[in-house]
């Protein structure tokens, strides 16, 4: 586990916490060192606060994503509309606004972490594409696709149950581990982000559904 | 005849009400154009100079022809007497052939010598001469005898000259069918002892006709003259009032909003001198404005930076504070409770810091309304839901009477959710455990939700500073949920950028009622509420919105 954030006291809080909640922690403290560590340590999950020195934490964002599919959730003190989605178009998967409880951070945390549990020849097909569960791929055609793991959780809850509608709330809680109502928009932004790598034309999906009103599912099989 | 009378009466209504639309246009005219004002004040003026001078002259030019008149007139007698006394002298006053005698020497007046120069001299125009024998009063033997229309001759004239003087006299005498006014002239003529007046009656025709010609060209000249004043009053005044009219219109456009307009300036005169002045305000007060967008600016920014800066350290302290209270079983007794009190009020104190942070992102106005169409029962039964655990936990029952149907508004859902709760919040706070009633309804323009308690109630004049921020009713009770005394503020302040009311009402012991009221539309304006608050009628047109602090 990861930590990016510039506030040496909440750098090492956050480190007791983790520790004992039996996570390995390390911290960095600037966004320019945090590609490195990430090479270097390949974290299996990254707690980035957005608002760094040397570099905005949405760049560190971008910059984590192009490369690593590895979990990563934001800290902002900001709950402001713009900043939030800002995070998560730039590729963050959740986000924990400050003050929050560290129970609330490490409830967060596991969910990200959490592997589904799958049959060890689990494989779905939804037209063209082919999704090996337990190999956690996606390919079409013989070509693979990548997806973070938030996303192929997501495209995993809708094609399992193809014809099921799956309202934003629901999807919350299946794919973000959220029991309360929640920021819905973290649904729209991964539904966006998951057609643009799953659809042959974005404009016109035809793996991940929107039914007006309602919500999401998955396209015929 | 009734209906003619009806037409008559309908024509004269038309007509009544053709010239009030005409004088009201005139009135609108009058109030509107300074150029209209000044051109009329003029015209009015000057016609009053212009007739009063008018008359004045016309009447020193009759008096003048008169006076000429009169004193070649007179001449005129005097050459005539001296001529009629020479003929007459050698008659005999008995004689028969007086008549006739008489008659010649009218005709030597009418015909004159060609070589009688006098006459000539005279120059008093034609006239008719009378010559009369006798007074005419007297009516003694061989009297009376006269030549010429001595019936023109006026009785006072006669009976001045019969008296022996010299007299003249003006008349209006019948000349067929048209009148004729005439100068009489009138003396005696001493012949032969003989007492006898010769009258010379002078027509005024030519000198009339010269009035009138002067008359008519003095009129002529007035109304040329007028019209020039219109025409050169409205060229002046268009000098004044044409740049007057720009600044004005540049002066709307600037208060329209259009900062950047200022008066083109042209030379040193009063116009300029308004259009630097008033380019001078402009900019000050395009100054004053950028002023206070750099200050909004600045305010959004501290808004972020303090929102920044104070949360991180509340995080590292919150996450602390937790693992003492998780342990708090380890700890001494004191330490245990210090614990406990160290969480609570970091809960309030999160709480206070978050409303502090919305009110000034209200304040300064850079909150947003992310408004889509929603069920306000949905958005109610959520906020309701939130509070269920707080309510059970003061033994208060909440009851919802919720519509029958779905009611989709254009709202904020998490600000109206935040409106409700803050609400129940309260009522759950001042209900002394009473049951806490939240009633949902709608029309056609509105939604409405309505929060009422049975409990302390609020004391006249309150429903207003309820939304005060940080009041207290009573500031002896204590706050049973902690609340952070913004709430209210921030939900009037959410409700007024939907456009929407947001009004209290009570009485003490009672119990009170907070009403929202939101426009189903965004951008409507709201007249009425669905529903009554206490005391009020639902479809006041003019429903008092409380006024709180802060509130623009």
């Amino acid at each position: 586990m990861l930590v990016v954030d510039d506030d040496p006291a909440l750098a090492e809080m956050l480190t007791i916490v983790l520790r004992s909640e039996g996570f390995d922690t390390a911290v960095v403290s600037e966004g320019t060192k945090a590609m490195p560590a990430v090479r270097e340590l390949k974290p299996d999950v990254v707690l980035l606060d957005l608002m760094l020195p040397g570099m905005n934490g949405i760049d560190v964002c971008k910059a984590i994503r192009a490369e690593f599919g590895v979990p990563i959730v934001m800290l902002t003190a900001k709950s402001d509309t713009v900043d939030v989605v800002l995070g998560l178009e730039s590729g963050a998967d959740d986000y924990v606004v400050k003050p929050f409880k560290p129970k609330e951070l490490v409830a967060r945390l596991r969910t990200r972490l959490r592997r589904t549990d799958a049959d060890p020849d689990e494989h779905l097909t939804l037209g063209d594409l082919t999704i090996d569960v337990p190999g956690h791929l996606v390919s079409r055609g013989g070509r693979p696709i990548l997806l973070t793991p938030l996303e192929f959780d997501l495209l995993l809850a809708l094609v399992r149950k193809p014809r099921q509608v799956f309202t934003r709330e629901v999807l919350l809680e299946q794919v973000w581990g959220y029991r309360h109502a929640a920021d819905t928009r973290l649904v729209n932004v991964h539904v966006q982000r998951l057609r643009s790598k799953v659809e042959r034309d974005p404009e016109h999906p035809e793996v991940v559904l929107t039914v007006r009103g309602v919500g999401y599912k998955a396209g015929a099989p | 005849m009734r209906s003619l009378a009806g037409r008559l009466a309908d024509s004269l209504h038309r007509a009544t009400s053709q010239a009030r639309e005409l004088a009201a246009v005139a009135g609108t005219m009058w109030r509107r154009s300074i150029q209209v004002r000044v051109v009329a004040s003029t015209v009015a003026l000057s016609s009053t100079v212009v007739l009063v001078l008018g008359m004045v002259l016309q009447t020193q030019i009759a008096q003048r022809l008169i006076d000429n008149k009169t004193q070649a007139a007179l001449l005129q007698a005097e050459n005539s007497r001296v001529l009629v006394e020479s003929e007459l002298g050698a008659v005999d006053p008995s004689s028969a052939s007086l008549a006739g005698r008489l008659t010649t020497a009218v005709d030597r007046l009418t015909n004159p010598d060609p070589t009688g120069e006098g006459l000539a001299a005279a120059n008093a125009g034609a006239y008719e001469p009378v010559l009369v024998n006798g007074g005419y009063s007297a009516g003694a033997a061989g009297g009376g005898q006269k030549v010429g229309p001595l019936d023109d001759v006026p009785a006072v004239l006669r009976a001045a000259v019969e008296r022996g003087a010299l007299a003249h006299k003006i008349t209006t005498v019948q000349r067929g069918s048209a009148s004729v006014t005439m100068l009489a002239v009138g003396m005696p003529v001493d012949s032969a002892g003989r007492s006898m007046q010769l009258y010379l009656l002078f027509p005024l025709t030519a000198d009339q006709r010269t009035l009138l010609l002067v008359q008519s060209t003095l009129v002529a000249g007035g109304l040329v003259l007028l019209v020039l004043v219109a025409g050169i009053a409205s060229l002046v005044t268009r000098q004044v009032v044409v740049p007057v009219r720009q600044a004005a219109e540049i002066a709307e456009r600037f208060a329209g909003g259009h900062l950047e307009e200022r008066i083109a300036v042209v030379g040193e005169d009063e116009m300029a001198r308004l259009g630097t002045s008033f380019n001078e305000m402009a900019a000050s007060i395009q100054r004053q404005i950028r002023r206070l967008e750099e200050f909004g600016e600045l305010q959004r920014g501290f808004t972020s930076d303090v929102s920044h800066e104070l949360r991180t350290p509340l995080t590292t302290v919150r996450m602390a504070a937790d693992l003492l209270y998780d342990s708090r079983d380890n700890l001494h007794p004191t330490l245990h409770r210090s614990a406990e009190l160290l969480v609570n009020e970091l809960d309030r104190f999160e709480a206070l810091l978050a409303d502090l942070l919305e009110i000034s992102r209200l304040d300064a106005g850079v909150a947003d309304l992310h408004s889509e169409t929603v069920d306000v029962c949905s958005t109610v039964t959520h906020a309701v839901s939130a509070v269920r655990a707080v309510a059970d936990r003061a033994g208060t029952p909440l009851e919802l009477d919720l519509p029958a149907e779905e009611v989709f508004a254009e709202i904020d859902p998490r600000r109206v959710e935040r409106i409700v709760r803050n609400l129940l919040t309260n009522a759950l706070d001042h209900g002394e455990g009473r049951p806490v009633e939240v009633t949902v309804a709608a029309d056609s323009g509105a939604i409405a939700v309505l929060v009422r308690d049975h409990g302390i109630g609020l004391k006249p004049g309150d429903q207003d500073l309820v939304f005060t921020r940080f009041w207290r009713g009573d500031p002896s009770r204590d706050r049973r949920t902690g609340g952070t005394g913004l709430g209210l503020s921030i939900s009037l302040e959410d409700a007024r950028l939907h456009g929407g009311w947001l009004q209290a009402c009570g009485t003490p012991g009672e119990g009170s009622a907070f009403r929202l009221t939101l426009p189903r539309r965004q951008g409507t304006p709201l007249t009425s509420s669905p529903l009554p608050l206490d005391g009020q009628d639902a479809t006041s047109p003019t429903p008092p919105v409380p006024a709180g602090p802060g509130g623009q």
